[in-house]
């Protein structure tokens, strides 16, 4: 069953057809012997039917949203529009060369202008680059722009970002990475920001604060302009990771209340696929002080068209990536906004954030919810309850939701909710898609209560029963052992 | 409203359930000032026919590379790609899951990242490679991260001759920590190996060779082993073109400890450079400092064969602060074209691929070196699919003169210090017709 395509490999077999030499001159009259290949790399010999069948016999081992609910908190895994997908293939975008004369690219720059200017608007910020191609790469721009500005100011001693204890992985390590040190600030009983330790450990080494909002909890941060305030009275920036972007749509503009810097994840918020882990897209937004420091190339316009605009590279952080970021999901995003405008961004946050309460309020009963208050687009609840009766954790609820055709929830995450369930359903998710998961996560409570055993023994009903992950790491095998 | 399920009585129905009269009601943390009191200011929201529409319409105003005739590379190529990897990769089975979080539900996904994982070490000779990063130059940059925990040596050497665009990208990643790169110069389009050795000392933690290099010319990678590994510390690390690696002597062959490169040749469509994706290779005893996902086999509670994430203990989600990296989605759906274009591909089909590239390369040289004028700029240097000519007029001029033609004669060298100089890039799907049909531009332009 989970053989690998190696094994279906036979020699002499192809999957291609390729064609005939029309200039055929021996290799060895063009590249030096020494510096060719000696043994030929062991690619597997299959038919095309072959490659078909095991690629498609694995994707069915696969959820996804087609199949049903996603409720992985964070990563608002809502349905991507399928005329996307059909668009984008357009040969016209699909075999752009991103050193064609600029001239021969006028659709695709005006696209990304366009998208720009989108971004700029549904954030309140000044502008926005798209050129980071993930939320990561993002946070890492953003992160670097703001120590651009110190620089810049001659703020040397500016060496520390704090983030709550309730921030995603990827804030402190991207502060690392651009060099500054990291110091947490806990949360207060209400899952927010603590103001009063927040002014203790505010000073003037400090270069920004990074916060999501609606934070991992699902709460607004409406200390928001305290908080900023704080901030900025040292010179200290605010970034905003705006993971949960999905939440403010036509409600709250990120640049408008307080943040200096945010990053968007359009593999999220604006319906590009996730694509089992990427390509995403994270552009990011800046106020109008911080324009000098955006990534080269910006896209800009006069009165030739639309053109690549370095003119700001001696002031720039620079390049995060070799060309332009992930070209072929800004597309994507544009045809979304298109399709939504205004008021459809704003249905999207309303729903969103009603599809959470409402599931929030089903599944109330019978989980433990630290944070019983109205939430935004997702809510965090936990196995706690179930782990103190039945000895059960959280690992088993989802192993368990499995079986029952859900992806889970994100689990143990936030850090600070102990057997943490994140769930986030998405605007996309019917009433009765709701219902069913709600229903199948009270009979596994019920379960808890009457079956222990079976949610340790959880799942039974995937394609492999539960994956032993430690002994992955203890017999490291990351490669299959290919035979001649 | 498109896709949004809940009709206005759901919503009625679902603001009951919950308790409130109207959805601005479960927004009360919102401070009323924060709110926008006014809708943004977009566009009309348009059809899914009138977008179709519109974006053809947009498109027209591009004349793409691939309707084009053109010679265009440098890191972004336009090799064939056969219909069956685009059919797998818009699988919504594998488009719209995500990170294989839930390993017992996405075997799928896990499974083809472990054959991508071994595909590239088969191509590179490498033991452990990832599941990817962002591009080509993330992955160059992070192989230096790497090294530097590694050896905790603080300098790291690149090559004149490595691509200009991913040393602008590998100083943004790298200069936070403090990493101190120094160049080594060229000579003859290949680097001065004279000039390298004299470089290295025992404060110089690793090494980047690009092969082919920026230029397209094949570096002599036989003696950098010796060179570099004279430091005992110093690591070698090869960013290489996986096309080239059908014929061309793997990293391995050459004592590479890193292995990294630009993935989008393999079945990836050139989409204006992006997605690309980075491949990242390396020996067996750095997999603890690996950067980013790596998928492990395993066995189910049955045990039965199955798949999962490993050495997360590495990662931003678990480490924080202290991960070897910050990436958390990388170009995963970019790896899965990838590896059902290996598959496709085959022992054979990549080699040909390689060989054809090389072939129709080195004849586009040879041509158009009959032109007056014209000569490769590196005439003593070896190379695989691409070269550089010097041209008698400025390169911007000659590329402006073939656009009435549909032409790109190949990338201009302008923006990287040589006016007068063309970067020709030749693969498979370029025919001898083709060909002939630029040399023939070729003269009339020179005139
Ligand atoms: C809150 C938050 N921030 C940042 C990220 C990182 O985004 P990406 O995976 O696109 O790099 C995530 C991803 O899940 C997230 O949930």
């Amino acid at each position: 069953m989970s053989q690998t395509i190696f094994e279906y490999s036979t020699a002499g077999r192809k999957g291609v057809s390729l064609p005939k030499r029309e200039i055929d001159t021996h290799l060895d009259s063009l590249i030096p012997k020494e510096l060719q290949r000696e043994k030929i790399a062991r690619l597997p010999e299959v038919s095309e039917m072959d490659v078909m069948r095991h690629y498609i016999a694995l994707s069915h081992k696969n959820h996804f949203i087609e199949k049903g609910l996603y409720p992985l908190g964070s990563c608002t895994m809502k349905y991507n529009p399928k005329v996307h997908e059909t668009l984008v293939r357009h040969t016209c975008f699909a075999n752009l060369h991103p050193y064609q004369p600029e001239a021969t690219l006028q659709g695709a720059l005006e696209l990304l202008y366009e998208l720009q200017s989108d971004l700029a608007e549904i954030s309140g910020m000044a502008k926005v680059t798209l050129q980071p191609v993930a939320g990561a790469q993002g946070e890492f721009t953003g992160i670097k722009i703001i120590a651009a500005y110190h620089k810049a100011k001659g703020n040397t001693h500016k060496t520390k970002i704090i983030i709550p204890d309730s921030a995603h992985g990827t804030n402190p390590a991207t502060c690392a990475l651009v060099g500054y040190d990291v110091v947490e600030l806990k949360s207060k009983s209400d899952g927010r920001c603590d103001l009063a330790k927040l002014r203790e450990l505010v000073d003037e080494n400090t270069a920004g604060f990074m916060l999501t909002n609606p934070n991992t909890l699902g709460l607004f941060e409406n200390q928001i302009e305290e908080i900023a305030e704080i901030m900025h009275a040292v010179d200290g920036l605010m970034y905003m990771d705006g993971a949960n972007l999905n939440a403010l749509l036509g409600i709250v503009q990120p640049g408008k209340i307080g943040f200096d810097v945010m990053h968007f994840n359009l593999h999220k918020t604006f319906a590009t696929p996730h694509g089992g882990g990427g390509p995403g897209c994270g552009p990011v937004g800046v106020v109008e002080k911080l324009i000098p420091y955006l990534p080269v190339p910006m896209i800009d316009k006069n009165d030739h068209g639309y053109y690549l605009d370095y003119k700001h590279e001696a002031t720039s952080i620079g390049k995060v990536h070799t060309f332009y970021g992930n070209f072929a999901i800004m597309v994507r995003a544009y045809i979304y906004i298109k399709m939504l405008g205004a008021k459809g961004l704003r249905r999207v946050s309303e729903n969103a954030i009603m599809n959470a309460n409402y599931l929030m309020k089903r599944l109330q009963p019978e989980y433990h919810i630290e944070h019983t208050e109205f939430c935004m687009h997702e809510f965090v609840m936990d196995g706690t309850k179930q782990k103190k009766e039945q000895g059960i954790s959280t690992i088993d609820i989802a192993k368990r939701l499995l079986d029952k055709g859900f992806h889970a929830p994100t689990i143990y995450f936030p850090l600070i909710i102990p057997e943490a369930m994140m769930v986030e359903p998405t605007e996309t998710e019917s009433l009765d898609s709701m219902d069913a998961f709600a229903e199948a996560m009270i009979e596994i409570a019920k379960e808890c209560r009457e079956n222990p055993e079976l949610l340790h023994d959880a799942p039974l009903c995937t394609p492999v029963r539960r994956v032993d992950d430690v002994r992955a790491v203890k017999v490291l095998e990351p490669i299959y052992p290919i035979k001649d | 409203m498109p896709y949004i399920s809940n009709t206005d009585r759901d919503r009625q129905k679902i603001l009951s359930v919950i308790g409130v009269q109207k959805f601005e009601d479960l927004i009360s943390s919102i401070p009323a000032k924060l709110r926008l009191d006014k809708p943004l200011n977009l566009d009309e929201p348009l059809s899914e026919l009138e977008i179709t529409n519109k974006i053809k319409a947009q498109t027209c105003q591009n004349i793409c590379a691939g309707s084009a005739n053109a010679f265009l590379g440098a890191g972004v190529y336009d090799h064939f790609i056969p219909a069956a990897v685009d059919t797998i990769v818009s699988r919504p089975e594998f488009f719209t899951a995500y990170t294989p979080y839930q390993a017992e539900v996405s075997q799928g996904t896990l499974q083809f990242i472990y054959e991508y994982q071994t595909m590239i070490c088969e191509l590179t000779g490498m033991e452990i490679a990832n599941a990817s990063l962002y591009d080509g130059a993330s992955a160059v940059a992070e192989a230096i991260l790497m090294a530097v925990r590694k050896n905790k040596l603080m300098k790291a050497i690149l090559p004149a001759t490595l691509h200009p665009e991913f040393v602008k990208v590998i100083k943004v990643y790298t200069e936070g920590i403090g990493v101190e790169l120094l160049t080594a110069p060229e000579k003859d389009g290949r680097i001065d190996l004279k000039a390298l050795e004299a470089m290295l000392d025992d404060t110089i933690g690793s090494v980047v060779v690009q092969n082919p290099n920026f230029y397209g010319n094949l570096e002599a990678v036989s003696e950098l082993d010796a060179i570099i590994h004279a430091k005992p510390k110093c690591l070698l690390i090869a960013c290489v073109d996986p096309i080239s690696l059908g014929i061309i002597n793997p990293p391995a062959g050459y004592n590479a400890d890193i292995v990294v490169g630009e993935g989008q040749a393999l079945g990836n469509s050139m989409y204006m450079g992006g997605p690309l994706f980075g491949f990242f290779a390396t020996k067996l005893d750095n997999a603890r400092q690996m950067p980013g996902r790596i998928v492990g086999a395993t066995l189910d509670k049955d045990g039965n064969k199955a798949y999962a994430l490993t050495l997360q203990a590495r990662e931003q989600h678990i480490r924080r602060n202290k991960a070897t990296s910050n990436i958390c989605s990388n170009q995963s759906l970019c790896t899965l074209a990838a590896t059902v274009y290996m598959c496709l591909m085959g022992r054979e089909g990549l080699k040909e691929v390689a060989t054809q590239s090389a072939q129709k390369a080195h004849y586009a040289a040879v041509e158009l070196c009959k032109i007056p004028g014209i000569s490769l700029a590196y005439p003593q240097a070896p190379f695989f699919k691409e070269f550089v000519i010097n041209t008698p007029k400025p390169a911007s001029q000659l590329i402006k003169l073939m656009l009435p033609r549909i032409i790109y004669p190949g990338v201009d060298m302008a923006a990287f210090g040589k006016p007068n100089a063309l970067l020709i890039a030749v693969t498979e799907k370029k025919s001898k017709a083709d060909i002939d049909a630029l040399v023939k531009a070729m003269q009339e332009v020179v005139k």
